[in-house]
C-alpha cells in the first residue's frame, strides 16, 4: 500500500515536469528563432552600414561593385500592404456585418464555409492563379508590356488577407452587447442605422486589430507575391516590377554566398522586427480594449 | 423589412424565424425620413455586393482550378517520378513526401502542444508565466512562413547539421503549427467541467492520473480539430519547406525520409518549381486541384468534429 503511493507520487512529479517542459518550449522555440536570426542577420548591417542598408535605393548584389540598399523593397513591402488592406478592408468589414448581424442561419452558414475555404487554399495556388488569371488581366487592361508588377501582387494579397479581416471583425462584431443596440433601437435609429453607427463603433478595437492581423499577413507573404510581382528589385510604383522583403529572401537565397548571403538574413531580421512590433501592437495595444467590447 | 429585422435580437432570428414574419404589424410605429432610408438601403446594398463578390470570387477560384486542373490528372502523373529518360512527369514522390511530413510533424507536434495546453490549463499558477507562454505562443502564430524557412535553416539544415532533408522541414514545421495545437486543446480543455475534475480527485486519484484519465479523453474532438487545422497548415505550406526541406523529386520510403539529408519537395513546392521555374502550368493546374481537393477535405473533415464538439457541449 505504502508503495503503491510512493510510485503514485513520483509518477506524478514526473508528469508535472515533463509539463513544465512543455510549456517552456514555445519560449525557447521564440527565443531560438530571435537568436539565430541576430546573429546571422547583425554582422551584415554593420558591414553595410545602417544607413546605407535601410535607405539605400540601389540593390545590386551581385555586381562587381555590390550595393545592398533595401530601401525598394521596405516601401513595396509598405505599399503592397497598405494597398491589399486598402482593398480587403472595406469588403471585408461590409460583408462581416453582413455575416454578423444581418445573414440568416443559411447564408452565414454559407458565407462562413467560404472564409474558411479562402482561408485554407494554399498561398503557392493563389500565386499561380494570379500568374496565369491577374497578371495577363493587368497587361491587357493599362496596356503595359509586362503584368507582373505591384498592382498584380496587391490584387492577390488582398484577396489572400480578405479571409482574416472577415473572421476576426466578425468575432469582434458577435461580442458587441445586446444591450447597446436594443439602446440605440429604442433611440429611433432604424435596424441599419444601429449597425453602422453603434455595433461598428462599439466593436472598433476588434476591427483594428483586424487590420493590424491583415497587415501581419500581407507583409509576410512570399510565395504567391513572388509569382505575380515581377522581382526586379525596382523603386516602387504602381506598374512596375517589384520585389518585396519577402521576395527579397525567396529569390536569391539558394545561390547567395558571402556578403550577398548575410544581407538576406539582414533583411529577414528586418521583416521580422516588422512582425514582432504588429504582434505586440495586437497584444498591448487592442487586446485590452477588445476585452470590454 | 428593416423594422422587422429591428425588432428582432440576433440571436432570437434563428429560433423565431418562421414564427415572427407574422407579427409585423408594429412596423408602422415610426417612419424614418427618405434620405435615411436611402442611406441604409446603400449600406444595405453595398453589404450584399460584397457578400455576392466573396462567393463569387470562391465559385471562380473553386471552378477554374478544377477546370484547369483535374483534365490533367491522370493515372500516369500521380503514380510515378519525373523521368527525363522517358520525358515524362510524374508526382508521386511530392505526393508521398507531403504524407511522411504530415506524419513526421504530427508525431512531433502533437505531445508538445498539447502537453503545453495541459501545463497551461491545469498545472501552472503563475499568472506571469502563462501570459508569457501565451505571447510567446501568439508570436509564433504571427510569424510568417518565410521566417520560418529561414530559421529553420539556420537551426536545423546548419545548426543540428541536418542537412536539406524532409526531416529539417518537418522540425521547422513543428515549430510552426505548434500554436494551432496548443490553442485548439487548450480551448477545448476549458471546455471540460470543473466537477469531472473534482470528482475524480476526490475519488483519490493524482492529478496526472485525473488528466490522463478524465480530462483528456473529455476534450478529445478539441485535440482532433488541432491536427486536421495542423494537417491543412503543413499541407499548404511552401515557403517555409522550400530552404528546409528542398526540391528532390525522388521516391522515398519512410525510413529515407527519417534520414538526415534527403531532400523531397512537398505538392506545394512543386507546383512553384513547376509554375515558376519550369512555365509547366498544366502538371501545376493538376497540382492546385490536388490541392483544393485537400482543403475542401479538411475544412469539412474539421466541420465534422467541431459540429460533434458543440452538439456534446
Amino acid at each position: 500500500m505504502e508503495e503503491v503511493k510512493k510510485i503514485g507520487h513520483t509518477g506524478e512529479k514526473v508528469a508535472h515536469g515533463i509539463f513544465f517542459v512543455c510549456g517552456m518550449v514555445a519560449i525557447a522555440f521564440v527565443l531560438f528563432i530571435t537568436v539565430f536570426l541576430v546573429i546571422s542577420g547583425v554582422p551584415a548591417i554593420g558591414k553595410i552600414g545602417i544607413t546605407d542598408f535601410l535607405f539605400g535605393t540601389v540593390w545590386a548584389s551581385t555586381a562587381a561593385e555590390p550595393k545592398f540598399g533595401i530601401l525598394p523593397f521596405i516601401l513595396t513591402s509598405v505599399y503592397g500592404t497598405f494597398g491589399a488592406i486598402l482593398i480587403a478592408v472595406p469588403i471585408g468589414l461590409l460583408c462581416a456585418i453582413y455575416l454578423s448581424k444581418f445573414a440568416g442561419n443559411k447564408a452565414a452558414a454559407m458565407i462562413r464555409s467560404a472564409v474558411e475555404l479562402l482561408a485554407g487554399i494554399p498561398s503557392v495556388v493563389y500565386g499561380l492563379v494570379g500568374m496565369i488569371v491577374v497578371v495577363p488581366w493587368v497587361r491587357e487592361t493599362f496596356n503595359l508590356p509586362d503584368g507582373a508588377n505591384l498592382f498584380s501582387a496587391i490584387i492577390v494579397l488582398s484577396v489572400m488577407v480578405l479571409p482574416n479581416v472577415i473572421s476576426v471583425s466578425e468575432t469582434s462584431l458577435d461580442a458587441v452587447p445586446k444591450e447597446y443596440e436594443e439602446a440605440s433601437l429604442a433611440l429611433g435609429a432604424n435596424y441599419t442605422e444601429t449597425v453602422f453607427k453603434v455595433s461598428v463603433h462599439a466593436a472598433r478595437s476588434g476591427i483594428a486589430s483586424a487590420v493590424v492581423l491583415g497587415v501581419g499577413r500581407a507583409i509576410g507573404e512570399a510565395m504567391a507575391v513572388m509569382m505575380v510581382a515581377g522581382n526586379v528589385a525596382n523603386m516602387p510604383s504602381l506598374f512596375t516590377s517589384v520585389r518585396f522583403l519577402t521576395t527579397a529572401v525567396v529569390s536569391e537565397m539558394s545561390y547567395a554566398s558571402g556578403l550577398q548571403r548575410e544581407a538576406l538574413f539582414s533583411i529577414a531580421l528586418v521583416l521580422f522586427i516588422f512582425i514582432i512590433i504588429i504582434t505586440l501592437l495586437l497584444n498591448f495595444v487592442f487586446k485590452k480594449k477588445g476585452d470590454v467590447a | 423589412m428593416e423594422k422587422q429585422e429591428a425588432v428582432k435580437s440576433k440571436k432570437a432570428v434563428s429560433a423565431a424565424a418562421s414564427g415572427t414574419k407574422k407579427m409585423t404589424m408594429e412596423t408602422d410605429i415610426h417612419k424614418i425620413s427618405a434620405s435615411r432610408r436611402a442611406v441604409s438601403g446603400i449600406w444595405k446594398g453595398l453589404m450584399i455586393a460584397s457578400f455576392v463578390l466573396i462567393m463569387a470570387l470562391l465559385i471562380f477560384l473553386i471552378g477554374y482550378i478544377c477546370y484547369r486542373g483535374l483534365p490533367n490528372i491522370t493515372w500516369q502523373l500521380v503514380s510515378s517520378e519525373p523521368s527525363l529518360l522517358t520525358e515524362t512527369d510524374g508526382i508521386l514522390p511530392n505526393i508521398l513526401n507531403t504524407i511522411y511530413i504530415v506524419i513526421m510533424t504530427l508525431v512531433i507536434v502533437l505531445p508538445l502542444g498539447v502537453g503545453t495546453a495541459i501545463y497551461l490549463n491545469e498545472y501552472a499558477t503563475n499568472a506571469k508565466l502563462v501570459a508569457i507562454i501565451e505571447l510567446a505562443t501568439e508570436t509564433l502564430a504571427g510569424i510568417p512562413s518565410i521566417i520560418y524557412g529561414l530559421a529553420g535553416m539556420l537551426i536545423f539544415v546548419q545548426f543540428f547539421s541536418l542537412g536539406t532533408s524532409l526531416l529539417a522541414g518537418s522540425l521547422t514545421l513543428v515549430i510552426m503549427t505548434l500554436p494551432t495545437i496548443i490553442r485548439t486543446t487548450q480551448e477545448s480543455l476549458k471546455t471540460v467541467p470543473d466537477s469531472y475534475r473534482e470528482g475524480s480527485l476526490a475519488l483519490g486519484s493524482g492529478k496526472w492520473h485525473m488528466i490522463r484519465t478524465v480530462v483528456l479523453p473529455s476534450s478529445i474532438d478539441g485535440i482532433v480539430t488541432g491536427c486536421i487545422l495542423a494537417i491543412g497548415r503543413v499541407v499548404g505550406e511552401s515557403a517555409a519547406l522550400l530552404f528546409t526541406a528542398g526540391m528532390a523529386n525522388k521516391i522515398m520510403n519512410f525510413g529515407q525520409a527519417l534520414t538526415p539529408g534527403n531532400a523531397g519537395s512537398t505538392l506545394t513546392v512543386a507546383l512553384y518549381m513547376y509554375a515558376k521555374e519550369r512555365g509547366e502550368f498544366d502538371i501545376a493546374f493538376a497540382i492546385a486541384a490536388i490541392l483544393l481537393i485537400l482543403t475542401l477535405i479538411i475544412n469539412f473533415s474539421a466541420k465534422i468534429v467541431a459540429n460533434k464538439l458543440k452538439v456534446k457541449k
